[in-house]
């Protein structure tokens, strides 16, 4: 398992490096002058010489990306020109509450993803089967963003039940474990699971037919051994299968996230990437790209991780 | 076995392909998706002549009218423009938005996928590790990011889709042409002497060719939620042309007014997204060649 | 049949061996330090106009070492050398034309035809790489069809799908022969067909061999198809021949251990045949780690002390049969030393 962990880390550590790349060249491929991106719009020229000095703007390319990252692994990540704040004290609040909605969301696409997937399985061609079958097509159609909005006209607009936007009452910008701030959690954390509960459905309804048909649990059946028993074997082929789909659409949980949280004015990374976006803070926008894809990379490889735990065949490939 | 044998002699490429279409026209609902989605293109590329209305022409007694208004069937805008031709005519933008990226990227990573495929050894490594970076972030988030950097506009939306699904393809064609290189039929067109671009293109490519495009028609499915989606974000197209993110965008405001006009330009994503997940499935289904 | 290629000429007269492999070797490196030694030290040569049968278990190096013959698959060490010309030999290249002089039939009959190609358009590929012109390639390949004894008009325009396997392999052996080649290596041709089918796809192999003046490397595990086809026979076991003689000398006289156990594992249809042999013991050893001196010691009945410590040289026993076994190499120290042989 060690030796596995370690050619793994080998693997990820040099698409690590690239994505930071990537990240780094995304203030390179706007239009204009990186400069003016960073500085705000009346600074002198003064400033401007100054800041292109500071920030290694006069050197070569990939020397300004080892500045860039060296400063970015210490957590300089610059300052936002909106907000005038640093990027990393605005990123800070950000990741938390995307990581309640994510937590919320993501919970309840294993829950029901897994559930929906086995009740199809077990039912393989019956009336439930097909009927799960075309809600998780139709679930991996779903434009999140639509979804969110679909959302806010039944149970906030036609149904005033839940509130539509924000993350808590008031101009509250973190999320605190309350009544209040739960009931704002609700429709954001249907919106973002919709898709992965669907995806993880399909998933599993797909492996909970395969290890049916294969020979062992039929072995098992003719045994006579009791169903709990068959359900246990067959969880337990699924659950390799589902749990690396169940990771990747984590991250595409997250990627849609930023069309959910601008729907409903959720404070989170998505949000503040839309905004930064929107107002052109590109500092705002790097840093949040650069902590999301570390993040995904990070997450990758946990999901490899866990795979190969669950199923050592994974290891020896 | 004695039913094959017995088979009818006929020609070779289009023997296959004419059997994939009598396989994919016995799925219904493949067929109806099918369907839907030829009456969407034809009238996405006839919109001119179909459309009911100016979908430009704004009305402002009609602001945001009831579905089932005369003159506004499906009901009209925040401007008052009647949302059924604006419908149609979005369909032409936001399709093609969809669209092209995923055509060019086929073309991109279909190269990058054979040559990696086909080459193996450390060009396979070089091409597929840059593909692996690109794979790690979610597709709409790297699409959201580039054409966030690259600035608003249609032609930068299309170029941070293109970017986006360069990878998957690559993919793709690059694990189909390990397979297919493996075949014993491409050791004897080695054997034979044969140049590798004669061995590429007839005996590589074509069997190559079938999986990588199914994959790339299911990508569409993808890439109209999110070429919409960068539109949504104000990223892609620009006012006042019709597209049916941006038309969702406009009309969050008028959610309290009439909730369900502002839930139409949704929908239609929805049904081109649902409609070119099944076709791609159902001819995905008619290819899997039974021996 | 009027062939569009020039036949490869004939340099070495007929006392020149057709086919000469010089310590071929192949190891498949595993992951940093582990490698698989599939091909370790083949030699052999073919005489021109015969027939030489490659037999051993499954997992011993066969088909690997015919990829190497062929020069489709680089080998580590070793050449291939061809009517006493050198046709390959490590990071050297075989051009266009002297690729032509080794063709391949392999097994799979079913991945070896391309899916979308039909059985004219597969045998006239190769004349086509060679610049022949598309309508002349396909006359050319209705005739090889009608030689392998299928008629064109009715078989020239199916895909492999509407084949049977026995009539695929018969395109696989027209599409070698287009390339008019000097040496056919047969990898396992007829295994995975029906008995019947298989006795006629022999039948079509010895007459074309006839007719065609060709030589066969003919590779398989089934010890009766290798006894009617081939002249010589060799005995590959974990990567190495451990014997190699004339098909009537090793069938009537089995020196090495293992070959005899090879043989007796067949019962033979005669009784006067059966061969007493202790059966093999066991699967083969790990090719990752073989077993050290002589290979076959972990199975072989007689085994002593000195098999681990040296590893036997194939000497020659009698004229043309060689065999590398310590039991037929006077005063090597083996108490059965001189008996055996």
């Amino acid at each position: 398992m060690l030796r596995y962990l370690l050619r793994r880390l080998a693997y990820v550590a040099p698409i690590a490096v690239g994505v930071t790349l990537i990240v780094f060249l995304l203030v390179h491929i706007a239009p204009g002058d990186p400069i003016s991106a960073i500085l705000p719009d009346d600074a002198s020229a003064e400033m401007v010489a100054e800041a292109r000095r500071e920030y290694g703007l006069d050197k070569p390319l990939p020397v300004q990306y080892g500045i860039w990252l060296w400063r970015a692994a210490q957590g300089e990540l610059g300052t936002s020109i909106r907000s005038g704040r640093t990027v990393a004290s605005e990123l800070s609040m950000a990741v938390g509450n995307t990581f309640i909605l994510a937590v919320a969301s993501g919970l309840l696409a294993c829950v029901f993803g897994v559930a929906l997937g086995l009740v199809a399985g077990l039912a393989r061609d019956r009336i439930a089967d097909h009927v799960t079958s075309l809600v998780t097509l139709a679930g991996v159609s779903l434009p999140h963003y639509w979804v969110a909005i679909l959302l806010v006209i039944v149970f906030a607009v036609e149904n005033p039940w839940l509130p539509p936007l924000g993350i808590g009452p008031d101009t509250s910008d973190g999320w605190r474990p309350d009544w209040a701030h739960l009931q704002h959690l609700i429709l954001p954390a249907i919106a973002t699971a919709l898709i992965p509960m669907a995806v993880i459905a399909r998933t599993m309804r797909a492996s909970v037919i395969e290890a049916l048909d294969q020979d062992f649990v039929t072995t098992l059946h003719a045994k006579g051994l009791l169903p709990g028993r068959r359900l246990w074997h067959v969880l337990r082929n699924a659950l390799p299968t589902t749990l690396a789909v169940t990771g990747l659409q984590l991250g595409n949980m997250l990627g849609g996230s930023v069309l959910v949280e601008t729907v409903f004015a959720w404070p989170g990374t998505g949000f503040l990437l839309a905004n930064a976006i929107f107002q052109r803070d590109l500092p705002v926008l790097q840093g949040t790209m650069l902590v999301l894809s570390l993040f995904f990379v990070v997450l990758n490889l946990a999901v490899d991780l866990l795979q190969s735990w669950a199923d050592p065949r994974i290891r020896r490939a | 076995m004695s039913a094959t044998v017995a088979m009818p002699a006929k020609a070779p490429g289009t023997g296959y392909w004419r059997g994939v279409g009598r396989r994919f026209a016995r799925q219904p609902l493949a067929m109806a998706a099918a369907m839907v989605l030829l009456v969407v293109v034809l009238s996405a590329i006839g919109a001119d002549w179909i459309a009911p209305a100016d979908p430009f022409q704004t009305s402002v007694s009609r602001r945001l009218a009831a579905i089932g208004t005369p003159g506004r069937w499906l009901g009209g805008d925040e401007l008052g423009r009647d949302m059924l031709s604006r419908l149609i005519h979005g369909g032409r933008v936001s399709l093609a938005m969809a669209i092209v990226p995923v055509a060019v990227a086929l073309v991109i990573g279909g190269f990058l996928g054979v040559l990696a495929g086909y080459a193996g050894g450390a060009v396979n490594m070089a091409i597929m590790r840059v593909m692996d970076v690109f794979y790690a972030y979610p597709s709409i988030l790297l699409a959201v990011a580039i054409a966030g950097a690259l600035g608003p506009g249609m032609v930068n939306g299309m170029v941070a889709l293109t970017l986006v699904f360069v990878a998957p393809i690559a993919r793709v064609a690059e694990s189909v042409t390990t397979q297919v290189r493996a075949n014993d039929y491409v050791v004897a067109a080695r054997l034979s002497g044969a140049p590798t671009s004669m061995i590429l293109r007839r005996h590589v490519l074509n069997n190559v060719a079938g999986p990588v495009l199914v994959f790339a028609a299911s990508q569409v499915s993808v890439s109209i939620i999110a070429a919409s989606g960068l539109s949504f974000l104000g990223l892609g197209v620009s006012p006042p042309q019709a597209d049916w993110g941006l038309m969702l965008s406009a009309l969050r405001q008028a959610l309290y007014v009439n909730p369900w006009v502002a839930a139409l330009p949704g929908a239609a994503i929805f049904l081109c997204s649902m409609a070119v997940n099944i076709v791609s499935d159902g001819i995905r289904r008619a290819m899997e060649l039974r021996r | 049949m009027k062939a569009p290629l020039p036949a490869l000429p004939d340099r070495g007269g007929p006392a020149q061996p057709m086919l000469t492999v010089n310590g071929l070797r192949r190891w498949f490196r595993l992951d940093g330090k582990r490698v698989i030694r599939a091909v370790d030290g083949l030699d052999f040569s073919v005489a021109k106009g015969t027939t030489l049968g490659i037999v051993g278990e499954s997992g011993c190096g066969k088909s690997t070492a015919a990829k190497l013959v062929a020069g489709i698959e680089p080998a580590d060490a070793g050449e291939v050398v061809l009517d006493g010309e050198v046709f390959w030999a490590r990071g050297a290249r075989i051009g266009p034309e002297a690729r032509r002089a080794v063709q391949m039939v392999f097994q799979d009959s079913h991945s070896s035809l391309n899916p979308r190609m039909t059985a004219a358009e597969s045998i006239a590929f190769g004349p086509e790489a060679h610049g022949v012109k598309p309508g002349a390639a396909r006359d050319y390949a209705r005739a090889l069809l009608e030689a392998v004894g299928l008629p064109p008009d009715r078989f020239a325009d199916r895909p492999p799908m509407a084949l049977s396997g026995g009539q695929r392999q018969r395109v696989n052996i027209a599409r070698a022969l287009a390339l008019r080649p000097r040496v056919l290596l047969l990898d396992e041709p007829v295994s995975a067909l029906d008995k019947s089918v298989e006795a006629q796809v022999l039948n079509l192999l010895v007459r074309l061999r006839a007719q065609l003046d060709l030589t066969y490397v003919f590779i398989s595990h089934d010890l009766s198809v290798v006894r009617y086809v081939a002249d010589e026979v060799a005995v590959m076991y974990l990567g190495q021949v451990v014997e190699q003689a004339p098909a009537s000398v090793i069938f009537a006289r089995p020196s090495h251990p293992y070959t005899r156990a090879l043989f007796a594992s067949k019962p033979s249809v005669d009784p006067r045949r059966r061969i007493a042999a202790p059966p093999i013991q066991g699967d083969p050893p790990d090719p990752v780690d073989p077993p050290s001196g002589c290979r076959f010691r972990t199975r072989c009945g007689f085994a002593e002390a000195l098999c681990a410590t040296g590893t036997p040289p194939l000497g020659t026993v009698a004229p043309a049969h060689r065999v590398a076994c310590w039991m037929t190499v006077p005063r090597s120290g083996h108490s059965q030393a001189g008996v055996a042989a």
